[in-house]
């Protein structure tokens, strides 16, 4: 881990937004381009993905990092760069519930990593959410659920999200798999993922198994 | 020593003495609902529904606490918010109270006798108290003022205020100390032993200690100091450990712990000064045998029973229903087993 890594990731924690700013664009300089923004934004928010898994840093540190994050690449990557509109799209959901929390950070971690993200909301019913899927489809639905009876309304969801060639995969996070770490299997999930950065690795697994075949 | 009632069971524990055997809370309000055959909107229309099933399930699973508790979204909805019911979990809160462009100046501190369904939870709580006297605690419970506004305002909006802009976010949480005092106060006039005070955004899970002392902390202890009985504070499934020794300087009675957190280390800093209320995993426990449930037990008395201090209890708020009975039959029979004092196996510490 390199100092400005290491720098960024302070500047993140004490949500200095100038400092992370003025560290970013010194990283640019340096690599000759955005290399040097992803150079430092993912490690850093890695790092801090572990570290609350770890019990060492709160949500709230997290999600502010996140969100700081997702703030400065919409000023480095502008929407018409190739890091904004290449590549597939990934859909963020929150199904039953109305908190976003989740959503919010994995929607934040992901921008971040230069995936494109489609935010279809919360409150979702199963059937509601398939449909707008078969609207505007995605190559991964990454579901976000609070309650444990939500959880299990995945298994709804799943059916109806069909057994096509072109279904999205489904990837699933939230307090009841946490507590429970055989659920996301049993609901009929692909994947589930714990925090943001989770979410980036597995999208990026999930990419390049789809490519593979 | 001679069999104690519930409370002179809970009351010893929480005064860390050792009673005849460590006090079971089970969390069942849903149960109550399938336990009569009513779906949930049902089920809490009508407070006679919630005493009745109560005070059946708290019978047949030996649990030494009743729960005047309906669900979280009750308070949320005398505040303006709109219950969103299922049959199969508990009654959610929807949308935010406040839209995004409403000023928080527009909240107004309901008035419980302007809240039907508020004034049904006092309704349960006189009519348990009718029925079980002094032998059985009644629990109330509180949203904390300070994390009801993720429910006002929507987590984004209230950390902008938390984290950003101060000026807003003392009067906020002036008009939501005001309600809960109001609100746990009614429930302990109306028979409530004690006020659990849920608490969730405390947790260092969810935000960092320094801020916690600078805000939930000061407001515990305000909210606190006008109430006319005691807390025990739950801070939800979230890590407790970084806070104990401010939890305690609150003046709440109890904390609970989380299924993450190592008990033994726990009761190093809670010993003769907070009661451990925990720590079994509520969704895990949809898998457990009955030699898991008793195993669960067994280990979680033996690092946080030793002086007393301690009551058993899952650690979410609210037991899933789809835990099989029998799984909770077998939690009741091995604190029958192994929470008897003097303790049968020898005590584990950190």
């Amino acid at each position: 881990m390199d100092s400005r890594t290491l720098q960024f990731e302070e500047a993140l924690l004490s949500m200095d937004r100038l400092r992370c700013q003025t560290l970013l664009q010194e990283a640019m300089a340096d690599e000759g381009g955005l290399a040097g923004v992803e150079k430092v934004v993912g490690p850093s928010l890695a790092r801090i993905g572990d570290r609350w898994e770890a019990g060492e840093l709160a949500l709230t540190q997290v999600y502010m990092g996140g969100r700081i994050c997702e703030d400065l690449l919409g000023e480095f990557c502008p929407a018409e760069s190739p890091q904004a509109v290449g590549g597939p799209r990934i859909g963020v959901a929150v199904l039953l519930d109305h908190h976003q929390l989740g959503k919010r950070i994995v929607t934040s971690a992901l921008r971040a990593g230069g995936f494109r993200v489609l935010d279809f909301g919360q409150g979702l019913e199963p059937r509601e959410l398939a449909r707008r899927v078969q609207r505007e489809p995605v190559a991964i639905l990454m579901v976000s659920v609070l309650m444990f009876n939500s959880a299990l309304h995945i298994r709804d969801l799943r059916k109806e999200l069909g057994e096509g060639p072109d279904r999205p995969r489904l990837v699933v996070g939230g307090a009841p798999f946490r507590f429970n770490p055989a659920l996301w299997q049993e609901v009929g999930a692909d994947a589930v993922g714990h925090t943001g950065v989770d979410a980036v690795m597995i999208a990026q697994r999930i990419l390049e198994e789809t490519c593979a075949q | 020593m001679c069999a104690m009632t519930s409370a002179q069971r809970v009351f010893t524990t929480l005064s860390h003495q050792e009673p005849d055997r460590v006090p079971l809370a089970l969390n069942l309000v849903l149960r109550g609902a399938r336990e009569l055959g009513l779906g949930m909107r049902d089920y809490f229309s009508d407070p006679t529904h919630v005493v009745e099933a109560q005070l059946r399930l708290q019978r047949r699973f030996g649990s030494d606490v009743l729960f005047g508790f309906f669900h979280a979204a009750l308070e949320y909805e005398a505040w303006g918010g709109e219950v969103v019911f299922t049959e199969d979990g508990p009654p959610n809160s929807g949308e935010p109270v406040l839209g995004p462009d409403q000023s928080l100046s527009t909240l107004q501190v309901p008035d419980l006798a302007g809240s039907p369904e508020l004034l049904k939870v006092l309704r349960a709580i006189e009519t348990m108290k009718a029925r079980v006297g002094d032998e059985v605690p009644i629990l109330g419970v509180a949203l904390s003022p300070f994390s009801l506004p993720v429910l006002q305002l929507g987590f984004d909006r209230y950390m902008d205020l938390l984290l950003s802009d101060r000026e807003e976010f003392w009067p906020l949480m002036a008009k939501n100390i005001a309600f809960c005092q109001a609100w746990a106060n009614a429930q302990l006039a109306a028979g409530a032993s004690a006020i659990v005070y849920f608490d969730p955004l405390a947790s260092p899970t969810m935000i960092p200690r320094s801020l916690y002392l600078e805000t939930g902390f000061q407001i515990a202890k305000q909210t606190f100091a006008g109430l006319k009985g005691p807390t025990v504070t739950l801070l939800a499934s979230g890590r407790t450990l970084g806070v104990l020794d401010d939890l305690a300087a609150t003046g709440t009675l109890g904390v609970g712990v989380s299924c993450h957190e190592d008990m033994a280390q726990a009761k190093t800093v809670c010993r003769g000064r907070l009661t451990m209320i925990g720590n079994l995993n509520g969704l895990d426990m949809i898998r457990w045998t009955q030699a898991q449930a008793e195993e669960a037990v067994k280990d979680a008395v033996a690092k946080a029973a030793p002086g007393g201090g301690f009551i058993l209890c899952d650690t979410h708020g609210e037991i899933p229903l789809d835990v099989p009975d029998d799984t909770l039959l077998a939690i009741a029979e091995a604190v029958q087993e192994w929470g008897r004092y003097p303790l049968q196996r020898a005590p584990v510490h950190a």
